[in-house]
């Protein structure tokens, strides 16, 4: 799976206040969620974005509010990736189950300037940079939870799981690093 | 290798007799809670799962907190999507307006949750019910979905930092000062996926509402859990709210920590978050001189009795500074009954401050507080993050009830000291 796009760049902290307002929260609706995305940190935002584009951060991106919201309105606007030097831990979770590829890798994230062209391998975690022509290694995803982006989100796995009358259990094996 | 506390908890839950950090385990839930926010998206995602129906009527919560009594009627619809799946699955805990409360005082206070349990929260600070040694952790709409309809989730098994704390703190200095200082230390994300495992002869000093403040908290230092361990007044809070079981775990000995803080609590001093994050803190004879507008006490990290006692006593026979606006918000309809009885509505109310039925509201920008541009609040919730209160020009300072409750008295960020207290 690959993804390719122009970058809206971030720095630190990028709370899921600013990614969206809980003012808009009266709605989960996708659509109308992704014209408010963004508002309090970038409000031109929604108007500039294009289907495909990667958000590139810094540290702790999504910190805050567990709302779902926030990787909803993201994905809806089009974004096909987020890098980040890392992520904060809920919205690292919510992208996952929802089926927003996110990939954490420092160098990238440091690298990477507004409205430069990146190409994001999910399957090797490489990250090319096709307007400065430098390459990254990010940090690939456990076995269980490429599951669950190939099945686009937690509940077609969890589906996927049922169907085949398997309880879906982890293996005891699997670590993170 | 020993395991954490934590670690414990989840080995039992995934029928395993050892963890290890990093692991990725399948655990059983205790409970499975959702708000008028967050419930709604994990109602619709339910529907979408091919095995019908919830696991467990008596182990998930619906709580209507966030924008209600509701504010439009677009969050009029969300609690009604919530209220109907609530009669439709014969939901024992859903808690209407009238009874509820703000989700994270509410449910301990309802004996949902005790020691040793695992519990998953659509709300970030589900954190919370760690302070009654339960591991309790914020997710999505979409692993609340899967929560409600397997009573499982996935989690990887978080590392931890351990926190002794030390002696007694002064007067003045409550739970809210305590862990403001720790954020300021570690910063927003000094604990990201990691256990916050308190510890120490200072535990002992701590109130209940004190250790849930701490709790709350974790979330804010990026923590996946914060965790106390059980003593006597946790056993004593237990057996005056619930009838459930509990079960006591303690870290081993030989337990591995990334790191280990000692914090002297009697040097702590009431402290304060600058705007725009909670790791911008500064002691309160630091603050130097900043006007308020408006003052907030209340919400799942500050809405306790306790708060509001420690409100009272600053606010008693004396009056809110002219031009600003002070809202407190009783956390439950039973603390509210409760202050009440205890004379302290009327204390606040003699003072000039408007008292509301529990609500998050004003907390996340809600309602019953908005913020303008360029105005100032002095609150006792958990975020100060641009906006989180109203405009994006906005700033909002987090302290304890007793600081906020002086700032109220000044018109300034003030310290009960400075009033003779």
């Amino acid at each position: 799976m690959k993804a390719t796009g122009k970058v809206h760049r971030y720095g630190d902290n990028v709370d899921t206040d600013v990614i969206i307002p809980a003012r808009y929260l009266n709605t989960s609706d996708p659509k109308e969620l992704a014209g408010y995305c963004m508002r309090d940190i970038d409000p031109d935002f929604a108007g500039r974005v294009k289907p495909g584009d990667i958000i590139v951060a810094g540290k702790n991106f999504g910190c805050g509010s567990s709302r779902e919201h926030a990787p909803i309105a993201i994905k809806a606007s089009g974004i096909s990736c987020v890098i980040a030097e890392n992520f904060a831990r809920i919205f690292y979770r919510n992208a996952i189950n929802i089926g927003l590829p996110i990939i954490e890798c420092p160098e990238a994230s440091k690298d990477t300037e507004e409205g430069d062209e990146v190409e994001v391998d999910f399957d090797n975690g490489i990250i090319y940079n096709l307007t400065k022509k430098r390459q990254y290694k990010g940090q690939v995803f456990p076995e269980f939870m490429q599951k669950i982006i190939r099945a686009e989100g937690l509940i077609n796995y969890i589906n996927s799981k049922y169907q085949l009358d398997i309880r879906w259990t982890i293996q005891d094996s699997e670590h993170l690093n | 290798m020993g395991m954490t506390m934590t670690q414990k908890i989840l080995a039992a839950h995934a029928g395993l007799d050892k963890v290890s950090a990093g692991q990725l385990i399948e655990a059983d839930l205790d409970l499975v809670l959702g708000n008028d926010v967050t419930a709604p998206v994990a109602i619709k995602e339910m529907e979408k799962i091919n095995k019908k129906g919830i696991f467990d009527k008596d182990k998930i919560a619906l709580v209507p907190d966030h924008f209600t009594p509701n504010k439009d009627i677009k969050s009029a619809e969300n609690c009604k999507c919530m209220r109907e799946f609530a009669r439709k699955h014969d939901i024992t805990n859903y808690f209407e307006v009238g009874e509820m409360g703000i989700e994270h005082a509410l449910i301990p206070e309802h004996g949902l949750v005790v020691a040793g349990d695992v519990v998953i929260g659509a709300d970030s600070h589900t954190c919370t019910y760690g302070a009654l040694g339960a591991f309790s952790t914020g997710v999505g709409s979409t692993d609340m979905a899967a929560g409600m309809a397997t009573g499982k989730a996935w989690f990887r098994v978080p590392s931890a930092q351990k926190f002794v704390l030390i002696g007694k703190p002064s007067k003045w200095v409550s739970g809210k000062d305590i862990i403001l200082h720790i954020i300021g230390m570690i910063g927003v994300d000094g604990a990201r996926y990691q256990s916050m495992e308190f510890a120490g002869d200072g535990v002992a000093n701590l109130k209940m509402d004190d250790r849930f403040t701490i709790a709350n908290m974790a979330i804010e230092a990026g923590a996946k859990n914060g965790i106390f361990p059980v003593d006597d007044t946790t056993i004593q809070y237990m057996k005056e709210h619930s009838t459930k079981p509990y079960a006591i775990y303690e870290a081993d000995d030989d337990a591995e920590y990334e790191s280990v803080y000692e914090i002297e609590l009697n040097k702590i001093r009431p402290t304060v978050a600058f705007p725009h994050l909670p790791e911008n803190t500064r002691t309160i004879d630091e603050v130097g001189d900043i006007k308020i507008d408006q003052v907030v006490i209340g919400s799942c990290t500050n809405g306790r009795l306790d708060d509001l006692r420690t409100a009272a006593r600053v606010l008693e026979g004396r009056k809110v500074a002219k031009g600003v606006r002070v809202i407190i918000i009783p956390a439950t309809q039973k603390i509210y009954l409760q202050a009440l009885e205890e004379g302290l509505i009327a204390t606040f109310i003699k003072a000039g401050a408007a008292v509301s039925t529990p609500t998050c509201g004003p907390c996340l920008g809600g309602h019953m507080g908005v913020l303008a541009a360029g105005e100032r609040a002095v609150s006792t919730t958990n975020r100060n993050f641009v906006g989180r209160m109203g405009h994006v020009g906005s700033e909002v300072y987090l302290a304890s009830p007793a600081v906020a409750a002086a700032s109220a008295v000044t018109g300034k960020i003030s310290s009960p000291e400075e009033l003779g207290l």
